[in-house]
């Protein structure tokens, strides 16, 4: 049931990275450089509505709350996502932006997934020299959000709260929705 | 050629939704690090072992394939699992998605692709290999950092932000302070 699962939601995640663009170096490196923000609009858009309808389904009691998982806070997100945003601009893709162009047929995203490897490697026969310093050291109640989900501790738990993550995702999606767009 | 920005973001939305609610968070990066311990344990026999005393009945000589009671030593060794196969399958989607699309009219090679893109072609010429050789670059510092932080634009960014996960908002402040500059000087012209 798991790999089923697994094929249906991969095949349609590939499919979709690939529609809006976010498989195209050219779409985000224009979203990147700010000249195109046609992907950017799809991102934000993208968590906004997730996350209102999350919420909104939580509060109406739709659905459980057991698959919820969030990454704890340490100081290793932050120089981590400094260097992933580095290799992001040079590179132009992400690990699943760079799966989805390698399956679409570009060479390029080959490479990436090479050099994928190489560096995951390197984090993994390295990792003994910093599990135990401080850049894994959690920050900021480690594995906290914003707004109570009954997962992780939250920095707002009040019964109000789901109503707040509506309001931020939608906020996204009007963020989204007021950037300018350029067609193609 | 690509879709609207609303009909993407919607579908988009509806992958990590689908994930969240019947499964767990769409995260990829990891996968990385288990497709390289397969690799690596064809090469060395000891790597990832049985271990009935370990959380998951795996250990590995890696102190990270080992950690959270040998959570990654269990992929490598069974990878026919869920977050393996589903990033196998992001690779068809991708397939799909381009030959289900409109090609670009008079442009490169294929349809609506191009192998090396106008923004590297405009900044370092139509030489492929240049393209390449940034690309695998890219690659080994955005995986570097993704296993650093313990998630990449998927899982931290998209699934965090989503639950609204302190980590997910600090990781995107992150990526994108040094990639907006960085896409800005590499890719000027």
């Amino acid at each position: 049931m798991d790999i089923l699962l697994a094929i249906i939601l991969g095949t349609l995640f590939g499919y979709v990275l690939q529609r809006i663009g976010a498989a195209d170096p050219d779409k985000i490196i224009g979203m990147l450089r700010l000249t195109d923000l046609h992907l950017m609009k799809v991102i934000l858009a993208g968590i906004g509505i997730s996350s209102a309808l999350l919420f909104a389904g939580l509060l109406a009691g739709i659905f459980e709350t057991v698959h919820f998982d969030i990454k704890a806070m340490y100081w290793g997100v932050i120089i981590g996502g400094l260097m992933l945003g580095f290799g992001w601009a040079i590179g132009g893709y992400c690990p699943g932006t760079g799966v989805a162009a390698a399956g679409s047929g570009r060479v390029d995203g080959l490479f990436f997934i090479l050099g994928g490897l190489v560096g995951a490697g390197l984090y993994t026969v390295t990792y003994r020299y910093i599990e135990d310093t401080w850049v894994l050291q959690q920050v900021f109640g480690g594995k906290t959000t914003l707004v109570t989900t009954g997962h992780a501790s939250a920095i707002i738990n009040l019964d109000w709260s789901p109503i707040l993550a509506i309001t931020l995702g939608l906020l996204m999606l009007l963020i989204a929705k007021v950037l300018p767009s350029k067609e193609g | 050629m690509y879709w609207h920005w609303l009909k993407g973001g919607c579908l988009l939305a509806g992958c990590f939704l689908l994930a969240i609610i019947f499964i767990k968070p769409i995260g990829v990066s990891t996968q990385f690090v288990i497709l390289g311990g397969v690799a690596a344990s064809f090469v060395d026999d000891n790597l990832v072992a049985r271990d009935q005393t370990a959380k998951s009945g795996y250990r590995s000589s890696n102190a990270y394939l080992n950690k959270s009671g040998g959570k990654y030593a269990k992929s490598v060794a069974e990878p026919l699992n869920y977050g393996f196969v589903f990033v196998i399958f992001i690779a068809l989607g991708g397939l799909i998605g381009r030959l289900t699309q409109n090609a670009n009219p008079g442009k490169g090679s294929g349809p609506g692709i191009k192998q090396v893109p106008d923004c590297h072609l405009q900044q370092f010429g139509d030489n492929p290999w240049g393209r390449y050789l940034l690309a695998f670059c890219g690659g080994v510092i955005v995986l570097l950092g993704a296993r650093l932080a313990g998630g990449c634009t998927s899982g931290h960014m998209m699934s965090g932000i989503m639950q609204t996960a302190v980590s997910g908002y600090l990781f995107a402040l992150s990526a994108f302070a040094v990639a907006i500059p960085t896409a800005i000087i590499v890719y000027r012209k």
